[in-house]
């Protein structure tokens, strides 16, 4: 046994070589995409990236507090792909998100209140206080649910594309997840049965190269996600993901794809995480992650790359954004007084919803 | 005896160091726990370290914190996030001759990898007819608070312990842990080794050297005659906060910390109901079928004539865990319900 280490050693070595020495470069905007998408869809990208940005931001603020009571995990560096995504879906069209979720249900059009005030346990909370930040729902506007168990809700969206197909609807289901969850069976058997088929489904992965403080060199041979839906026989396609526009159009191709009847896609966002895991703190500063890195990583942020472009093509001017700004400024105050000041559920009320009563 | 004590808190502990003139030990269970990784390990070859995140800076609550930089990656390995493929991967290792210990950080990621658990793992030696076995250690720890919710703080301890091939351990102090981590690495089975997140802190005597604790042994934490409290896991603490209100009321509680769940001491909870005529369980985990369940039914069995009172059972209600930190309060339950439990028995009858 002992004359093998070294061999161990050298071939896990070579693999983690292995994988940053084959970063593609994604898909970036298109200059036609920048100049087919109507000035009003770009000043929604851009507000709901806000929005999702002030969202969290506002949860850093108020956690210290300690009246939060449920883990949370910030999608701060990661909000065009929310954005871009779900500007392309209906009402009816389903979502399925993780543990990561807030902007998801933020980009899908939930009511921020009633996600604070499932922040802070209350019973006008989105779950009635059940389900905490892991758990948003809204169904009325096609989030069935999120969940915390990694690669969980993958199947679930395939399910939901399969009854779509059933019910002869043309709605169609998205599957964000990330990185880490690529690693489960379930990632693999979804997009087998999706493909085969051909089931209205957007496998939206948003690779932030990590799961937890595991690098996706420790858990994957190598790094392109996109590269696997050839296997599965469906088209598949890397974007960076901080780049709006770039991800808007792959986006659009999917679900147009989707809705018309040709079935499912992979698309893989390359994004970072800027925080921590779980929680308002900065991973960096634990050592978790190389701080050029991160820092690199900053100087992509979405808000501010969206922001320039819809400056320097005149979308917005300053001063609008100024005053969009101040709004959702706002309406996060409001959210928070909302969840703050909603009462709690009653103690008796832990046994309800255990079963479904019609 | 130092090594059998239950220090409810930290305190309590010192007291009773400076009684000792050799001075004891202290380690908190996190620690007694990766001291006996880090020496079986040292001890043996065989053994090594598999989880997501046991490399993490954070090392599973402290558990396997720098395992890696001493033993290096390859024996405290980093995974991808696949349990029930891991699963078997351990299992395969483990009967090709390795000695695998696969951490997970929520006990709730256990269901993901039942397959390979309880259709393979479980039943692989039978299956040959005795002629392989899987010397496999699965830890898991139950998470609590803080909003944790459905997904992440179950206790499913009931689930493991119906599966005939499983061993099922459940430690609850510093000395246990290590000695029955030792046993557990030992024993050529899968054992399910089980702890609570709340314990991590809990500190008691360890020993320096390797030493084992048997697994199916339980212990009576304190002597008493009038009710039988068998407490599981952490609960045993909160059994043993109960006594003192309970004296205070006349009433003299044994308490019974049963440690290995399958396969379970019954002959010392008999032994121990016999004396008192009094049974009450207190579980961490939900009622139906649950650990409550079983013990419930072995007295029923085998000392029946004894009881004095309908056995009693303090547990989670059967509801997923909430996240509301109002209804969190009103799932839980600390010693108080045990002696309210307890009161009310004597009060009944
Ligand atoms: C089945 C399962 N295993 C492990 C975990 C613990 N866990 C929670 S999130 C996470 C990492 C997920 O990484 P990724 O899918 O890339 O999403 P990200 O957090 O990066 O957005 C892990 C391992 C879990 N929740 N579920
Ligand atoms: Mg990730």
């Amino acid at each position: 046994m002992v004359k093998n280490k070294k061999l161990i050693k050298t071939a896990v070595k070579k693999s983690v070589r292995l994988v940053r020495t084959q970063a593609d470069s994604p898909r970036r905007a298109t200059k036609k995409g920048i100049n087919s998408i109507p000035a009003k869809t770009l000043k929604g990208l851009y507000e709901t990236i806000l929005r999702i940005r002030r969202f969290e931001e506002k949860i850093i603020e108020v956690y210290p507090a300690q009246d939060m009571k449920t883990p949370v995990h910030l999608c701060i560096g990661e909000e065009a792909i929310a954005a871009a995504v779900c500007i392309h879906l209906r009402k009816d069209d389903y979502i399925f998100s993780t543990h990561r979720s807030h902007g998801h249900s933020i980009a899908k059009g939930s009511d921020m209140k009633r996600m604070m005030a499932e922040f802070y346990g209350r019973k006008t909370g989105c779950s009635k206080g059940k389900g905490g930040s892991m758990h948003l729902c809204d169904p009325e506007n096609g989030i069935l649910g999120s969940t915390a168990i990694v690669g969980g809700g993958i199947p679930i969206a395939v399910g939901a594309g399969l009854a779509s197909l059933m019910k002869g609807t043309d709605t169609v289901s998205v599957a964000f997840f990330g990185d880490g969850a690529m690693d489960e069976g379930t990632f693999h058997e979804s997009m087998n049965f999706a493909s085969l088929k051909k089931l209205p489904v957007i496998f939206l992965c948003e690779n932030n190269f990590y799961a937890t403080n595991s690098p996706q060199s420790a858990r994957q041979p190598h790094d392109n996600i996109a590269m696997r839906a050839a296997g599965y026989g469906m088209p598949g396609v890397q974007v960076d993901g901080n780049d709006v526009v770039a991800v808007y159009e792959a986006a659009k191709e999917a679900v147009d794809r989707a809705r018309a009847g040709g079935g499912p896609s992979l698309v893989e966002c390359r994004t970072y995480r800027w925080k921590g895991h779980v929680g308002p703190d900065c991973d960096v500063e634990k050592g978790c992650r190389p701080r050029d890195e991160h820092e690199m990583w900053l100087k992509k942020c979405p808000v501010e790359r969206t922001r320039k472009l819809l400056l320097e093509n005149k979308i917005m001017s300053e001063k609008e954004m100024e005053k969009l700004l101040d709004n959702i400024n706002k309406e996060m105050d409001e959210a928070v007084e909302f969840g703050r000041s909603s009462p709690f559920p009653d103690a008796s009320e832990l046994f309800d919803d255990v079963y479904y009563k019609g | 005896m130092p090594w059998t004590k239950v220090y409810v808190d930290k305190s309590e502990f010192e007291k009773a160091a400076q009684l000792q003139k050799e001075g004891l030990r202290g380690l908190t269970f996190r620690e007694a726990l990766k001291e006996a990784t880090a020496q079986m390990m040292e001890k043996d070859d065989r053994v090594f370290v598999m989880g997501e995140g046991v490399d993490d800076p954070g090392g599973i609550f402290g558990s396997t914190q720098g395992l890696h930089k001493k033993f290096g990656k390859e024996r405290v390995m980093d995974l991808p996030i696949a349990e029930n493929g891991m699963t078997g991967v351990a299992i395969g290792a483990a009967m090709a001759g390795m000695r695998p210990i696969f951490v997970h950080m929520r006990m709730d990621f256990l269901p993901m990898c039942m397959d390979q658990i309880v259709n393979h793992a479980a039943k692989w030696c039978y299956m040959t007819g005795g002629r392989t076995n899987v010397p496999l250690v699965i830890r898991s720890i139950i998470g609590k608070g803080w909003g944790s919710a459905a997904q992440h703080s179950q206790a499913l301890q009931a689930l493991f312990m119906h599966i005939p091939g499983l061993k099922v351990v459940m430690p609850s102090t510093p000395y246990d842990v290590k000695g029955l981590m030792v046993s557990s690495i030992q024993d050529g089975n899968p054992v399910m080794f089980i702890e609570h997140r709340w314990l991590y802190e809990q500190i008691g005597h360890v020993p320096e050297e390797i030493y084992t604790v048997p697994i199916g042994k339980g212990i009576v934490r304190k002597q008493g005659k009038d009710v039988t409290v068998v407490a599981v896991s952490n609960m045993v603490y909160e059994a043993m906060k109960a006594v003192q209100p309970l004296e205070a009321e006349g009433i003299d509680v044994e308490v019974i910390d049963p440690r290995t769940i399958k396969p379970l001491d019954e002959d010392l909870i008999i032994e121990s109901v016999k004396k008192t005529g009094r049974l009450v369980i207190v579980d961490i985990g939900w009622k139906t079928c649950g650990v409550s369940a079983e013990i419930a039914a072995v007295v029923a069995e085998k000392a029946f004539k004894y009881l004095k009172a309908p056995v009693k059972r303090v547990t989670l209600p059967d509801v997923p865990t909430p996240n509301s930190p109002v209804l969190e309060d009103a799932y839980y339950f600390d010693y108080k319900r045990i002696v309210s439990s307890v009161k009310e028995m004597f009060r009944e009858v």
